[in-house]
């Protein structure tokens, strides 16, 4: 009876409920609930034990640092995101496809693996690591190290955002710019950069998220100094193997609100910004 | 012959216009010069390490029950998290693309959290919802199941941690499917069921194959959602990104680096599935 209604293309009611019922449970059960216990378990105590957690002084020496971190990693990637998109979009050389999944290729790579590398070149055993102790040099178990690490997981974000949106734009109008006499750095600045700046902006919003958050490869090189060289992620582990859960679940969900704005903020430019962002945004 | 000619003549078109803009020797020289520093030299250390004590110092590394056990659970779970996070993921792309409901962007916000949430945080909160005295966790003792500290808490930190890429692969593919198939199959007499599953389905084929490499390569190099909830007990529910951690503990360099290179060429491998997958997607349309 309700078939003669129904769309040849639409869902029958109950396949309709059954599928929207499978979503929501499956979304409420793997990704809800491990959120709401975040926030659940670090007001367990109500809000002073938590704001005491975030704002003690390892908590916050742990907070500098990640700020710090990312302060240095994601402007460096920044650069290399618009030099790497500006080399690929407008010119033409071989290897052009190599060069792109080379880029991409710290995706694939283990966190773990991204430290370890690390290790391998700057540690003790490692190429350079006799040269650096005997020069004072700290690389390793120090801020270097961690920017490093931090550099390496985050390399992709802002080049591979930037890369697909340039190259649909091609490169007529910084050609005229060229033409008309503008030198590279206007042509630059007044024509690309209003052309990409929301897709530029998702793309350290994104590199931004991954810098503070990063653990594992972070973990690798740190050297777990508690109030020294321990970001929040690995603050967070610290004070969960120390049994402090309040702790813990307080600086967790400092670090779980960051992710939220994030969200909020990448939602907001793929709505309001669909048509300026890379083709693979726009759904 | 004019043929040619034309396309050599656009070429050289080309190449004369590459030199209307500036900044090509700068910007291309800085990308690799950025590229080799951080990531390429690196890698070169890793791949070299383990080889230094010969093919044969390699293969001891790698072939005891403990690492070998590890690898096993790595890649077996990140198998059985890609193939389950397909079949939601799938489900979920189409609830998104196809139904029509209020808050339906809020949900579609909501399935990128394991790309923002810190993988820390995601650990403890997994690890304490599944703890024997967790809201989840109680049921399932009740039931006689344990998932914390066990290979399967392995697996929900995996289901966790990749979902996003399965329905973020299949999602935009599916918007851009034209109705037109649907409706023919409609007419020709095929079931709603029939029409999904011969007709969209196989579209959608390439796009589902893509989203499961790339959950799978997350989930295989996955460490900081994981370690608090498997428990990590040695040949059992320790995974190979954590030994590489013990193993540089306990200053085994070579040890670490060969367990590294056996799962960066994994990387290299799921690369080169993603690569030949696209070209095939692309062929197809």
């Amino acid at each position: 009876m309700s078939r003669k209604f129904l769309k040849p293309t639409e869902d029958p009611f109950w396949l309709k409920a059954l599928l929207f019922a499978v979503t929501l449970g499956f979304i409420a059960l793997v990704l809800l609930l491990p959120l709401m216990l975040v926030f659940r378990e670090a007001l367990v105590g109500g809000l002073g034990p938590a704001w005491d957690a975030i704002t003690e002084t390892d908590s916050l020496a742990a907070l500098r640092l990640s700020l710090l971190a990312a302060a240095i990693a994601v402007p460096l990637n920044t650069v290399f995101g618009i030099a790497a998109a500006w080399a690929v979009a407008k010119f033409d050389f071989p290897g052009k496809t190599f060069l792109v999944t080379l880029i991409d290729l710290p995706f694939s790579v283990s966190p773990v693996v991204s430290g370890l590398v690390y290790v391998l070149v700057f540690g003790m055993q490692g190429w350079f690591g006799p040269w650096l102790a005997g020069h004072d040099v700290r690389i390793l178990f120090a801020l270097p190290g961690i920017v490093l690490a931090t550099v390496f997981v985050t390399f992709p974000f802002v080049a591979r955002e930037l890369i697909p949106l340039m190259v649909d734009q091609g490169r007529d109008e910084e050609e005229a710019a060229a033409t008309l006499g503008a030198s590279g750095f206007q042509t630059f600045l007044r024509v690309t950069l209003p052309n990409i700046k929301w897709g530029l902006l998702y793309g350290i919003l994104l590199c931004n998220a991954r810098a503070l958050g990063e653990f594992g490869a972070v973990s690798v090189v740190s050297g777990h100094i508690r109030g020294q060289t321990n970001t929040m992620p690995l603050h967070v582990e610290l004070l969960y193997n120390n049994y402090d859960y309040i702790g813990a679940f307080a600086v967790a969900a400092l670090l779980a609100l960051l992710a939220l704005v994030t969200l909020a903020l990448k939602s907001f430019l793929e709505w309001r910004y669909a048509d300026e962002l890379a083709a693979s945004h726009r759904h | 012959m004019s043929a040619i000619g034309l396309k050599f003549g656009s070429n050289r078109g080309l190449l004369r216009r590459r030199r209307v803009l500036p900044g090509f020797g700068l910007s291309l020289g800085f990308t690799l010069l950025y590229l080799t520093g951080i990531v390429l030299i690196p890698l070169l250390a890793l791949t070299l390490r383990p080889f230094e004590l010969g093919l044969a110092g390699f293969w001891d590394a790698i072939a005891t029950p403990r690492v070998l056990a590890a690898l096993r659970l790595s890649f077996g779970m990140a198998l059985a998290a890609a193939v389950i996070d397909s079949v939601f993921g799938f489900i979920i792309a189409w609830v998104l693309v196809r139904y029509r409901f209020p808050g339906k962007g809020l949900l579609d916000a909501v399935i990128d959290l394991p790309f923002a949430l810190p993988t820390a945080v995601a650990g403890i909160a997994l690890s304490t919802l599944y703890a024997p005295s967790g809201w989840i966790g109680a049921w399932l003792t009740e039931h006689g199941i344990r998932v914390a500290y066990t290979p399967w808490g392995v697996l929900v930190a995996m289901i966790f941690i990749s979902l996003p890429f399965t329905v973020r692969t299949v999602q935009p593919v599916l918007a851009e499917v034209g109705r037109d198939v649907e409706e023919a199959a409609a007419t020709l007499g095929a079931t709603r069921l029939q029409t999904i599953g011969r007709v969209v389905l196989p579209m959608l084929l390439p796009a589902i194959l893509t989203g499961m490499a790339m959950a799978f390569a997350r989930s295989v190099g996955e460490y900081g959602s994981i370690i608090f909830i498997a428990g990590n007990l040695p040949a059992v529910s320790e995974i190979a990104p954590l030994l590489i951690v013990t193993k540089l503990e306990q200053f085994d360099y070579a040890g670490a680096a060969a367990i590294g290179v056996v799962m960066l060429a994994a990387s290299f491998v799921m690369l080169l599935a993603l690569n030949g997958l696209q070209s095939w997607a692309a062929k197809r349309r």
